[in-house]
């Protein structure tokens, strides 16, 4: 009954290399690494069940004679859910590269707006100076008049602006209906982003 | 009474997942399925509120499923806390189903919550966490956890668009690595006792040196505080919840990160009386709240808000376990409950906002209050909850933790109090923020509108004050939010109910006795 020092090593081993790949920005690297901590969290429960090289069967005529059947057990669970969440990630990790041919990590872009968003009071704000997604509905100064009852808004005269608007949406539906075809994506390019958001 | 336990208990667990499988075979018939995800979740929520009176009167009852005898089987327990959370948390679950339901039914079948995957999933979810309210052994808590997170991976990259899939990587790694955690550490407590069964534990990990009990149970600590996401661990939960569809990020932000507050209460005091952490405890629940509340208000827009300020809140009820005392657990029963429903109603009230206004960022939004005066109230009423104001639920809540903190005496309890009385201000500011930004303040004219659309052409998310009008809100959806404001403020009116059940479960907590000798008196039995 001599405890082996080498399932702690292995164990250590695994952590150690798990925790690395899983601090990289490529997610395979990350899928990797979550794999590798599996296995070494799958060998540590092992490892808790007492000595190996016996089995867990019964009958045996002393207890001794019979390893821990429990953890076992709680492996095999350990394992499948493994398994599954793994097909998932594979699943992610080929979507985010049909979606942006990458497979990084990416940083939240609103995160990064508010993070480098200048800290001026709003009162000293001109809107002039802001980038536009920044920038709020209005002047700031102009009030909304509700309109009065029976008053209709004019048509905007500025026929020009309209024609071009209409054009501008039956060209976004074409190319949202030519994005539905799963053939299309640009030789070399980045594909179209099919769903993106609205 | 003990039989009609025994066939009610499994049942929270059961009825969801063998409801999952039958909306997965009705998945081509919308109308049957929708049918059957509601009938189901009803069913839970009554078996819940059966089991939640059993449980106040009896205390807690065990059952080992399958019959096989107690260290051995799987053991379900129920007693004040769990039952408690059971209501609370089907309540919120059918609630949010309904509205998801009323945006199915408003939007058509595929677009934010495609009907086939996302209620098999929806119920799924229901069952994990059920399942995690109920375990009495810590393998079985594990496996409720990966239930539910499997479930909750699949329903935030619904329709898989590039803004999900990155939020939903966050999500998937920071969840696997707390699971993990979580595993390695049910490892441990097994080589070291011998048993995974919480009653077990509860007896065995106090004969272990000081040091292991430590070493345990900070790994647990640890892998629960990513779940709930308390402060150094929260930074994955505002960079992933947002982007999720209006019903889902509700039921997350309400429910899931509650799970884990409920995990750290139960082994806080069932296995580990100690309290040796409680001072590290004390200080991660005071940088829960202050930064969490601090970065909620340098937020522009709201659903990010919210989810900062549900961190935030995460510490008001890690401050109450940390306390130790029977007041303090109850402060954070209570303000668990309260803030499930607070912050699920909140969510609800954004996706409104989002559907009227045609966004959520405070700077593009103006004139709802005028544009939509019930949808303005849909959203102050549980604000002014979130923010703690008299003589709403949030308000006892804060005023029992506070009570139990200055009760308690000392430094580390005093600096608390202060940090939670200056954290409900600084909620109070962020949340007046977006009432004024997106509801109060007059919208601009149209031409102005337009001169934006001129500058960003792609961007179309503003919208012209005739769509403002144009953008009526399905009946189903207002109704569920209207229910979960109802919920809310009835949360108020029998606040004096529901703190009673809160303390006796706290004594509950703190004596074991009760928890400990349903689960050995099964031997008995079997």
């Amino acid at each position: 009954m001599i405890p082996t020092v080498v399932l702690p090593i292995i164990i250590g081993g695994l952590y150690a290399a798990g925790v690395y790949l899983l601090l990289d920005r490529s997610l395979t690297r990350v899928l990797l690494g979550f794999l590798l901590l599996g296995n070494a969290t799958n060998v540590l429960i092992l490892s808790a069940g007492g000595v190996a090289g016996l089995a867990p069967i019964l009958p045996v005529d002393d207890l001794g004679d019979i390893n821990d059947p429990l953890p076992q057990a709680l492996v095999l669970t350990a394992i499948v859910i493994t398994f599954g969440i793994s097909a998932f990630v594979l699943a992610m990790i080929y979507r985010s590269w049909r979606l942006v041919r990458d497979e990084v990590v990416e940083d939240d872009a609103e995160d990064l707006r508010v993070a480098t968003r200048e800290e001026v009071d709003a009162d000293e704000r001109d809107p002039e100076d802001m980038p536009p997604a920044d920038r709020g509905p209005g002047d700031g100064f102009t009030v909304e008049r509700e309109p009065l009852l029976g008053e209709v808004k004019p048509p905007s005269d500025d026929v020009d602006l309209e024609l071009a608007r209409a054009e501008a949406a039956e060209n976004e539906s074409a190319e949202a209906r030519a994005a539905g075809d799963p053939d299309r994506t640009p030789a070399g390019g980045r594909p179209v982003d099919r769903e993106e958001e609205h | 009474m003990e039989d009609l336990i025994r066939v009610l208990t499994p049942l929270p667990v059961l009825l969801p997942l063998l409801g999952a499988a039958g909306a997965l075979l009705v998945g081509r018939h919308p109308h049957t399925q929708r049918l059957l995800s509601i009938l189901v979740l009803s069913g839970v929520l009554a078996v819940s509120v059966v089991l939640l009176v059993l449980a106040d009167d009896q205390g807690a009852t065990s059952v080992s499923v399958g019959g096989w005898p107690v260290p051995l089987g799987i053991v379900l327990v129920v007693d004040r806390l769990s039952a408690l959370m059971l209501v609370v948390a089907n309540t919120v679950t059918l609630g949010v189903l309904v509205f998801a339901v009323g945006q199915g039914m408003a939007d058509g079948e595929e677009t934010d919550t495609p009907l086939s995957i996302f209620h098999p999933t929806y119920l799924i979810l229901v069952a994990g966490v059920s399942n995690a309210f109920l375990a009495g052994d810590l393998f079985n808590l594990y496996v409720g956890f990966e239930v539910l997170l499997a479930a909750s991976y699949v329903l935030l990259t619904l329709g898989g668009t590039a803004g999900r899939i990155r939020a939903g990587i966050t999500y998937v790694v920071v969840s696997l690595m707390s699971s993990l955690v979580f595993l390695a550490a049910i490892a441990l407590v097994y080589a070291a006792t011998g048993t995974v069964n919480l009653a077990q534990l509860a007896v065995r990990l106090g004969e272990l040196p000081a040091g292991t009990q430590l070493l345990l149970q900070s790994m647990l600590l640890v892998a629960f505080g990513i779940k709930a996401a308390v402060f150094p661990l929260s930074a994955w939960l505002p960079d992933s919840y947002p982007t999720a569809p209006a019903p889902v990020t509700a039921v997350f932000a309400g429910l899931l990160t509650k799970v884990g507050v409920y995990a750290i209460i139960r082994t806080n005091t069932l296995l580990f009386p100690d309290g040796a952490l409680d001072d590290v405890l004390m200080w991660a629940a005071l940088a829960t709240m202050v930064i969490g509340i601090l970065g909620a208000v340098a937020q522009t827009d709201i659903k990010r808000m919210l989810s900062f300020t549900l961190v935030s809140h995460i510490g008001y009820m890690v401050f109450g376990i940390a306390l130790g005392t029977a007041a303090g657990l109850a402060g954070a029963v209570f303000y668990v409950v309260h803030h499930i429903a607070i912050q699920t109603t909140l969510f609800l009230a954004t996706g409104l906002v989002e559907r009227r206004g045609g966004t959520t960022n405070t700077e593009k939004l103006g004139g709802l209050a005028k544009a939509s005066p019930l949808l303005a109230i849909l959203f102050f009423v549980p604000a002014m909850n979130l923010a703690g104001i008299p003589p709403l639920s949030g308000f006892i809540g804060k005023l029992g933790l506070i009570e139990a903190g200055v009760a308690l005496g000392g430094a580390g309890p005093y600096v608390l109090v202060g940090g939670a009385v200056v954290t409900s201000l600084l909620t109070l500011v962020a949340v007046a923020r977006v009432w004024g930004r997106a509801f109060w303040r007059p919208r601009a004219v149209d031409t102005a509108d337009e001169d934006l659309e001129a500058v960003r052409p792609a961007a179309g998310t503003s919208t012209t004050t005739a769509q403002l009008q144009e953008n009526r809100l399905p009946p189903l959806m207002v109704a569920a939010t209207a229910g979960f404001v109802v919920v809310t403020l009835a949360l108020t009116v029998f606040g004096g109910v529901l703190y009673g059940v809160a303390d006796r479960a706290a004594v509950d907590l703190l004596d074991r006795t009760p928890y400990l000798e349903s689960v050995f008196g099964l031997r008995g039995i079997r």
